[in-house]
């Protein structure tokens, strides 16, 4: 990808993301991902119905890289089954790693295609995807995996 | 100054994370090689050449450190770095000497390593942590301490320099109020013993601790230092050889004197060795005049700062070396990034002063933490660098 379109694309979904602010809604699966490697701190809420992801939201504090790649994740997984989030969030992490990955499925995520190349910002860039696997694998513990 | 010395400013680095770890002379480096290429032996106990040259470089450490921050010899005991220090600290001594709802006195600016221990002391016996509220530079006042103070209030704890802030905490008079008033007195001198003349006895310190890497020395090593009458009451943490004069199969032990009872195990003796030739090289170069540099290149440093207006600083007053900012609207690790393509080593996050959030106005903030071989140079790179930073994502990004 031309990098004035990466940055661009990245800058755009870091200055104004998708569904910033949290909203007050029990249905709602919720998670923290403060971690012990970075100093971003950002709270997810995702809330799924009939199997298919409805809606995602997020706030805090984080660096450009992961406010941006929690914008366009969340863009790309509302409205998608289950299934569909599992195979995009595998692909995306593939990616990240420098392993083989589907590029027509992840779209505009590929901006990240080359973050490896900066060590510090890979875990900045998988953030959303560690969320939304953890909010999903508090479903699967709860039993509700449809 | 003495930039000369640091094979690692040979390049083009400039290196502002020195209240992280600091960069290490040619001499330390080559001192500790000298253990390894021409004297390796373990301390204590060795009736060879080898051996006796290190007992005696490693023993002449205490008497080093002794003179360099004033204190017995005898109250100097080697230690894995400050952690571990205070950690000793709480888990040998106080332990043992404090009960439930006694008070400890401690702020909200402190590092992790002097608030986590207390709280797990706090879990286990049931003291209470007060913290101190701060001044509105975020401070730590000798009076805002005073009113803190009860008939309950058993030990205060505080970073002499603290390590996001870096106000200068006045522990001579601290120390002489506690020691009027019965209170034992920790300073943690990690940020403060490698920059400023620390004294321990004449600013009535009960326990002081300090790391060795973050003042020209090896990382591993650090030390604990106690008063006597205290260090006599302290109970080791780590038990094994090297502690212990005799132990019989009745459960019966004794442990040898102070110091070395609590230095269980073989220790960093290399890191040892390299810490004592740090401190020599510091004393060589004078506490007062590293004091002096670095105030004058944060002075400098502010200086050029003041008409910037998309730089905000948040201890402008404080007496050290540390300055703590952010580039309005970049969060701070997207700056420290930025800087890294300058080759400026800064570190950005909330510097493991994790209460600090709740008085400063935000949570992570980009530290530039200067040590005497920072030059005006290296502030002038990081001045263009800042003035330049309206690129700042399209270097990031």
């Amino acid at each position: 990808m031309d990098s004035n379109l990466r940055r661009e694309i990245i800058l755009d979904n870091y200055q104004d993301p998708m569904n910033r602010g949290l909203i007050e809604d029990d249905g709602y699966l919720k998670v923290n991902t403060n971690s012990e490697s970075c100093i971003d701190n950002l709270d997810f809420m995702m809330k799924i119905e009939n199997g298919i992801v409805k809606d995602i939201r997020f706030d805090g504090e984080a660096c450009a890289i992961s406010t941006s790649a929690t914008s366009i994740m969340i863009r790309k997984l509302i409205g998608k089954k289950i299934s569909e989030v599992k195979e995009i969030l595998k692909n995306y992490q593939n990616m990240i790693h420098e392993k083989e990955y589907d590029e027509e499925l992840l779209g505009e995520l590929t901006v990240y295609d080359e973050i490896s190349k900066q060590p510090n910002r890979i875990h900045c860039a998988l953030i959303p995807s560690e969320a939304v696997e953890k909010m999903l694998g508090g479903l699967e513990d709860a039993g509700d995996n449809d | 100054m003495n930039r000369e010395d640091f094979p690692m400013l040979m390049g083009d680095m400039v290196y502002f994370d020195n209240g992280a770890t600091t960069l290490k002379p040619k001499r330390v480096i080559e001192k500790m090689n000298q253990y390894y290429l021409e004297h390796t032996s373990n301390i204590h106990r060795g009736d060879y050449d080898a051996a006796m040259k290190t007992n005696e470089l490693y023993d002449h450490v205490r008497e080093i450190v002794a003179d360099f921050i004033h204190c017995d010899s005898s109250e100097v005991i080697y230690t894995s770095g400050a952690t571990m220090s205070i950690n000793m600290v709480v888990f040998g001594y106080m332990r043992n000497q404090l009960k439930k709802g006694d008070e400890v006195l401690l702020n909200k600016a402190e590092h992790a390593s002097n608030i986590l221990p207390w709280m797990k002391l706090a879990q286990e016996i049931g003291i209470v942590i007060r913290y101190v509220p701060l001044s509105p530079e975020y401070e730590l006042t000798f009076d805002n301490i005073e009113k803190c103070v009860t008939s309950k209030t058993k030990v205060i704890s505080l970073a002499h320099v603290s390590n996001v802030i870096g106000d200068v905490r006045d522990v001579s008079r601290i120390g002489k109020y506690c020691h009027e008033h019965h209170i034992l007195f920790h300073v943690d001198g990690a940020q403060s013993v490698p920059h400023m003349k620390v004294d321990f006895q004449n600013s009535y310190m009960d326990f002081l601790s300090f790391s060795g890497h973050k003042m020209c020395g090896p990382t591993g090593v650090g030390v604990l230092v106690g008063r006597k009458e205290l260090l006599e009451e302290m109970e080791p943490i780590f038990y094994g050889g090297g502690m212990n004069s005799i132990f019989e199969d009745d459960n019966s032990y004794e442990w040898k004197s102070i110091p070395t009872r609590f230095e269980a195990g073989t220790p960093p003796i290399a890191e040892v060795i390299g810490l004592g030739e740090a401190i020599q090289y510091l004393m060589e170069i004078g506490m007062d005049s590293i004091h002096e540099r670095e105030k004058q290149l944060k002075n400098y440093l502010l200086s050029n700062l003041s008409d910037m207006p998309n730089i905000i600083v948040y201890n402008q007053k404080s007496d050290s070396g540390i300055l703590a900012f952010n580039i309005d609207g970049v969060f701070a690790q997207d700056t420290s990034v930025y800087l890294n393509h300058y080759h400026i080593c800064v570190r950005a996050g909330n510097h493991c002063a994790k209460l600090l959030k709740d008085i400063l106005p935000v949570k992570n903030t980009v530290r530039i933490s200067l040590y005497f071989y920072n030059s005006q140079e290296d502030v002038d790179q990081l001045i263009e660098a800042l003035r330049n930073s309206k690129d700042l994502f399209k270097i990031v990004l």
